[in-house]
């Protein structure tokens, strides 16, 4: 069982007070009939709330669930989804930023190379991994890699997982922009298959930025955003207490973005989310890594490139007078 | 659905129909940066200056060159030859795919700034002449909602990029932005910053040319994108450039920030940014450029 948190989340109340009347029960022993009973009860209210509580959850709870401090991170998948992984790091051009790890791993019995953002669990690794908001070298150390990979001809697989990439004087002096642009430029030219994953909070640029993939995939309750929903409420309304407002305004739960075509494939995470149950998800994770990278590597690597592009080319809605149209695709072939 | 504002179709249309464009009919409403009046006072040296002395500038200072803002349609006149500019995929309009509403729907702040600015969303693309080279040509207006990329923003710069490879074209985009991505339009927004990255790699590819000319603000996905990837990148003098938001790095890392942050100065120095060219030399800088890139036989 995962390790809990004195901070838990506020609509989590009616699950946490059963989930501990039943570890109070369960710890008496020798158990009566009657105890017995009760326990069942607690267990079947148990299954009941959560997933009354899960399947409504707003988009505001979606976003401090994907923030949740016991959400399974980077690190964790690593032990739990790969067989083995050997940490590679830095940019060769300035440092090694921790809060994107990359590396070989090993899943089943495919070598790839996995790229991902890390956020820390303790405060001295999260000051380390800068909360998951990564510098301009941890995007040039992934793509470092990424390219790599593709010379090797292993597929590559992204863990998405940040606020967002870091503001500060450092990461503006030596190019933020400039170092998500030239990801994405490369991304889209890397012949191997690339499937990326939203772990938990896929924040903007700094989320795209490992983001273009041939399969772009959301664990059911992270969410994938231009802005983070305080950032959006701050300049729309001013004031950072709009964030609920601005987090249902903006439409960025894997339900919204796989309707609206961004997203391939939701991974359904285990009742009450993937902080219950890190290594359900790590089972649902790796299941889902092993079936989309037996497709994509049938197919020749050209054909990777190509079909990758057009799928980000489709993105967009916009309507078109001349044609009446708004499929993006339909005027370019 | 999306109702069209009757204002900006006829003024785009004289814009490639006619092929010559009037500077004041795109003066005529009031625009962000260039207050109404027969007067104006520099930002840059306190001066006061008679509007018509900035204007025949391309609204730069006599006194101390600071450069104001140009819009989109003023760009196409300064840039390319005088009824040259054929628009492109003038046709594209803005949808609302979240119905988003903020203080007030996002359809209805759509159709102020169309009535605003006179153009349909925040760039414009097309082909015209460089002095006699022609190019595929394309800038944003940073004063159509802060200059934020939208899905018709990008799928108009990626079809002006395709259009340029097919085309072997060099292919010129003047980046004005000071919101990046458009929250209005969420996640769509967003990708729009690989769908426009992704054609200028092919771009890229097929041996063609980009150059980038960074104009005040260039921030957030409109950085993070298409501007920074020139293989030469040119930016106005001392014109706003970067990532995050000044306001959002100061309230991250709470110290204040060093004098000239995130100006092309500081991306200069920095080993950003190619060149650093005023106003008045842009045209003639993007010829020469040209001409040393231009494609081997």
């Amino acid at each position: 069982m995962a390790m809990r948190s004195a901070n838990g989340l506020e609509f989590e109340a009616p699950i946490f007070q059963l989930e501990q009347q039943l570890t109070e029960l369960e710890r008496i022993s020798p158990r009566l009939e009657s105890t017995e009973t009760a326990i069942r009860e607690i267990r079947r209210q148990l299954a009941e709330v959560t997933s009354e509580t899960y399947s409504n959850l707003t988009p505001w709870q979606v976003v401090r669930v994907a923030r949740h401090d016991d959400r399974p991170q980077t690190s964790d998948y690593l032990h739990l989804v790969f067989d083995e992984f050997i940490e590679l790091h830095g940019d060769k051009l300035f440092g090694d930023d921790r809060a994107i790890v990359a590396g070989f791993a090993q899943l089943d019995q495919t070598k790839v190379m996995v790229i991902g953002h890390q956020k820390g669990r303790t405060t001295k690794e999260r000051i380390a991994c800068y909360f998951g908001c990564a510098h301009p070298e941890g995007y040039r150390k992934a793509l470092k890699k990424m390219q790599m990979a593709a010379k090797f001809g292993l597929p590559i697989i992204c863990l998405i997982d940040t606020p967002g990439a870091y503001p500060g004087i450092g990461a503006e002096e030596r190019g933020q922009s400039q170092a998500i642009a030239e990801n994405m430029f490369e991304m889209s030219r890397l012949n191997t298959p690339i499937i990326c994953v939203v772990i938990g909070e896929g924040g903007s640029g700094g989320a795209l930025g490992i983001g273009v993939g041939n399969r772009v995939a959301m664990l059911q309750h992270s969410y994938y955003s231009v802005i983070s929903p305080e950032g959006c409420a701050g300049i729309l309304w001013k004031s950072h207490i709009h964030a609920e407002k601005a987090a249902t305004a903006l439409r960025f739960t894997s339900r919204h973005l796989k309707e609206f075509g961004i997203v391939d494939d939701i991974i359904e995470e285990p009742l009450g989310g993937a902080h219950r149950e890190p290594r359900q998800m790590a089972i649902r994770l790796k299941s889902y890594l092993s079936r989309t990278l037996r497709e994509l590597k049938q197919l020749p690597s050209d054909q990777l490139r190509n079909l990758r592009y057009e799928k980000f080319r489709r993105m967009g809605r916009f309507l078109e007078e001349q044609t009446g149209v708004s499929d993006p695709l339909a005027n370019v072939r | 659905m999306q109702r069209r504002s009757p204002n900006c179709r006829p003024k785009l249309r004289k814009l490639s129909n006619e092929g010559v464009v009037s500077t004041r009919r795109f003066m005529k409403k009031p625009k962000r940066g260039v207050p109404e009046g027969l007067w104006l006072r520099c930002p840059g040296c306190e001066a006061a200056l008679f509007r018509n002395d900035v204007d025949k500038r391309m609204g730069t200072c006599p006194e101390c060159d600071y450069h104001f803002y140009l819009s989109a349609a003023r760009r196409v006149e300064h840039l390319l030859d005088e009824g040259t500019f054929e628009e492109w995929d003038a046709d594209l309009m803005p949808q609302d795919p979240l119905q988003f509403c903020d203080k007030k729907p996002y359809i209805e702040r759509l159709e102020e700034e169309q009535q605003r600015t006179g153009m349909r969303d925040a760039a414009i693309t097309g082909s015209g002449m460089i002095r006699a080279r022609r190019v595929a040509f394309g800038v944003t207006d940073s004063a159509f909602i802060m200059g934020s990329m939208g899905s018709v923003v990008g799928e108009r710069l990626t079809r002006l990029a395709e259009r340029a490879t097919e085309q072997e074209l060099p292919l010129i985009i003047v980046s004005g932005s000071g919101g990046g991505a458009r929250m209005h339009e969420g996640i769509f927004s967003l990708m729009q910053m690989a769908k426009v990255s992704q054609a200028i790699a092919r771009h890229h590819d097929a041996r063609g040319l980009y150059i980038s000319v960074l104009t005040n603000p260039t921030m957030g996905g409109v950085a993070a994108s298409f501007a920074s990837l020139g293989d030469i990148v040119l930016a106005e003098p001392k014109a706003l450039i970067g990532f995050a938001g000044p306001r959002t790095i100061k309230a991250t890392i709470r110290i204040e920030l060093p004098a000239g942050f995130q100006t092309s100065e500081f991306l200069l120095e920095h080993g950003f940014i190619d060149r650093i060219v005023s106003r008045d030399k842009l045209k003639s800088e993007i010829a020469r450029l040209i001409d040393y890139c231009g494609k081997l036989a």
